[in-house]
């Protein structure tokens, strides 16, 4: 089992060293994500119905349209967290670097470490700051304190979060504030350094400061990760993401060049959406 | 009108201090019976003597022959109980499908409604021939097939409590433990049950409460022999059996040895009293964790 496990991890490893020498020669981090005619169903209700799209490394995708358009069940799709959902069913092909995650020999476990997750709402667990960060570390088996307070310190930077909390990590984080448990949420997803960061409405339940705190944070990360974020804030769709997408009842309605899509949208129901006539 | 609405009200104000007034009053008798009983005895002799022989010619009072019985039935109940009730209670929450969950919880409160005598007798004819096949030396009254026994009744309690607290714990938890790519096994035990961890403590501790105040299964199946030991294969008498001895025996009213139940049942009470107080306090304090 574990050495199954540290196959698949290097599969997607491997592919994403290859996939660096595809690209466009600079050094990068975040993984490719290229969907074939997905589709989803919940029972008989159908989803998502059929969609294409690439999403290219180290950029920031936003996901934007109407609440039930299918954004957040195609975005959990990458991480397979539908996979809990009772009635769940996807035809279709996700290759992460090339490789299939609905694959039957795919382990999901390892998935998810190559696929970080923020939520909607900030959710750290009931332990200490120091401890969130450091879960993703441990259940990998790192036992290392001097590796586990690198990374964990390294996190809490990237995620901008370190100077507030450096002197009292064994606080717990049910402590924070909203806006810093949301920042901690990214570090302990940031700590096991996947290469693809889902984002749900990240700042839905936040307030303007933290909101921008965060919008600030995903403009540094994106050159490390690739970033997909659902949102339902067409202002921060169009200051943070270089790609738009949206969706309308489980269908792929237009995705282009974020600029493009807030611009000069080729299909009128995206202007009607952006422009706030419908949604 | 007005006038019959009063009348409803003080119906009801009235049934509700029924329970009330019960309270009180077995609080009383208690503590009556029991402050006549140490006029005879003294507490010291009653805390300290490690044998228990009221019906003697020659007699003791030391509780602890009883205490003891009483907590070893109990331990070996919670250790049969709490592994397999917490077990069951995370494969509900984190394995089972929904549907399945739906049959078994009630099926698993069936276990609870069995009336424990049957319990009992179950004990002394199956569980007690059985584990002989396996350790002959075990005697036919025993404490272990008591509390095996004792311990399969109360797995519902733990499984059934637990699981509500592992169900209350927000579902978001589980969600970053599955996004940050722990297998269930690590999500149950890294994350479900830590912090489900004060409803988990609470079932444990209303369980062991149950299982000190089970009467039926110790009395027919422990034996009714007293005795200071922490051995499970011989006899033993727990506070409830020792109870129900004497008051089906002809103990002669106001004699010492009718006092006895009272005081042996003081103790009892005291036991359950306190640990029913630290899980009322354990909920309280730590249930608005995540609000």
């Amino acid at each position: 089992m574990a050495k199954e496990t540290a196959i698949t991890m290097i599969k997607i490893k491997e592919k994403k060293i290859d996939s660096k020498k595809v690209e466009d020669g600079a050094s990068k981090d975040g993984a490719k994500i290229a969907i074939k005619d997905v589709k989803v169903w919940y029972d008989d209700f159908m989803a998502i119905k059929g969609i294409d799209m690439t999403i290219k490394p180290n950029t920031v995708t936003a996901f934007i349209g109407p609440s039930g358009c299918g954004k957040s069940t195609f975005l959990r799709l990458f991480n397979r967290m539908n996979d809990y959902v009772e009635g769940f069913k996807m035809e279709g092909k996700i290759k992460l670097n090339g490789t299939n995650i609905y694959k039957d020999k795919i382990n999901v476990e390892e998935l998810r470490k190559e696929v970080g997750m923020v939520f909607q709402k900030p959710n750290p667990f009931p332990k200490s700051i120091f401890e969130n960060v450091a879960y993703g570390l441990k259940i990998q088996g790192i036992k290392d304190k001097k590796i586990l307070n690198e990374r964990v310190e390294k996190a809490l930077r990237q995620a901008d979060l370190w100077t507030e909390v450096k002197d009292d990590l064994k606080k717990s984080a049910l402590a924070l504030s909203g806006g810093q448990q949301q920042r901690l949420c990214i570090a302990r997803t940031l700590a096991v350094e996947p290469s693809i960061l889902l984002m749900d409405e990240p700042t839905s339940a936040l307030d303007p400061i933290s909101t921008a705190k965060i919008e600030d944070l995903i403009f540094e990360l994106k050159e490390k990760y690739t970033i997909v974020i659902v949102t339902h804030n067409m202002q921060q769709a169009s200051r943070i993401s270089d790609y738009t997408a949206f969706f309308y009842i489980g269908e792929l309605i237009e995705f282009d060049k974020t600029k493009t899509i807030f611009t000069n949208p080729e299909k009128q129901q995206t202007e009607n959406y952006i422009t706030g006539r419908f949604g | 009108m007005k006038y019959k609405e009063k009348l409803i009200e003080n119906f009801f104000k009235f049934c509700a201090s029924i329970t009330i007034f019960t309270t009180i009053g077995i609080i009383a008798v208690l503590l009556f019976e029991s402050i006549s009983f140490f006029r005879d005895v003294s507490i010291f002799e009653f805390l300290t003597d490690t044998q228990w022989t009221p019906l003697f010619s020659e007699k003791h009072f030391g509780i602890l022959a009883l205490v003891s019985g009483t907590f070893l039935t109990a331990a070996i109940a919670i250790a049969v109980a709490l592994p397999i009730g917490l077990t069951i209670a995370i494969y509900l929450n984190m394995y089972a499908p929904k549907s399945f969950r739906k049959t078994l919880k009630p099926f698993l409160e069936i276990l609870a409604a069995i009336p424990t005598v049957v319990y009992g007798f179950f004990a002394l004819t199956i569980v007690t021939p059985f584990l002989q096949t396996i350790y002959p030396d075990l005697e036919t009254f025993n404490s272990l097939s008591a509390g095996i026994v004792m311990g399969i009744m109360i797995i519902p309690f733990i499984s059934s409590l637990s699981e509500d607290a592992l169900y209350a714990v927000p579902k978001s938890l589980k969600l970053a433990a599955f996004g940050m790519g722990s297998t269930r096994f690590q999500t149950a035990f890294k994350v479900m049950v830590p912090a489900a961890s004060s409803g988990i403590i609470v079932s444990v501790i209303l369980a062991i409460s149950r299982a000190i105040g089970e009467t039926m299964i110790v009395a027919i199946a422990a034996g009714q022999q007293p005795q200071l030991t922490l051995n499970p294969t011989v006899p033993v008498q727990t506070i409830t059996s020792f109870i129900v001895q004497v008051s089906s025996g002809d103990a002669p009213q106001g004699s010492v040895e009718y006092k006895t139940i009272f005081a042996a049942g003081l103790t009892l009470f005291l036991f359950t009293f306190t640990l029913n107080s630290v899980s009322f306090w354990i909920k309280k304090k730590y249930q608005e964790k995540y609000e």
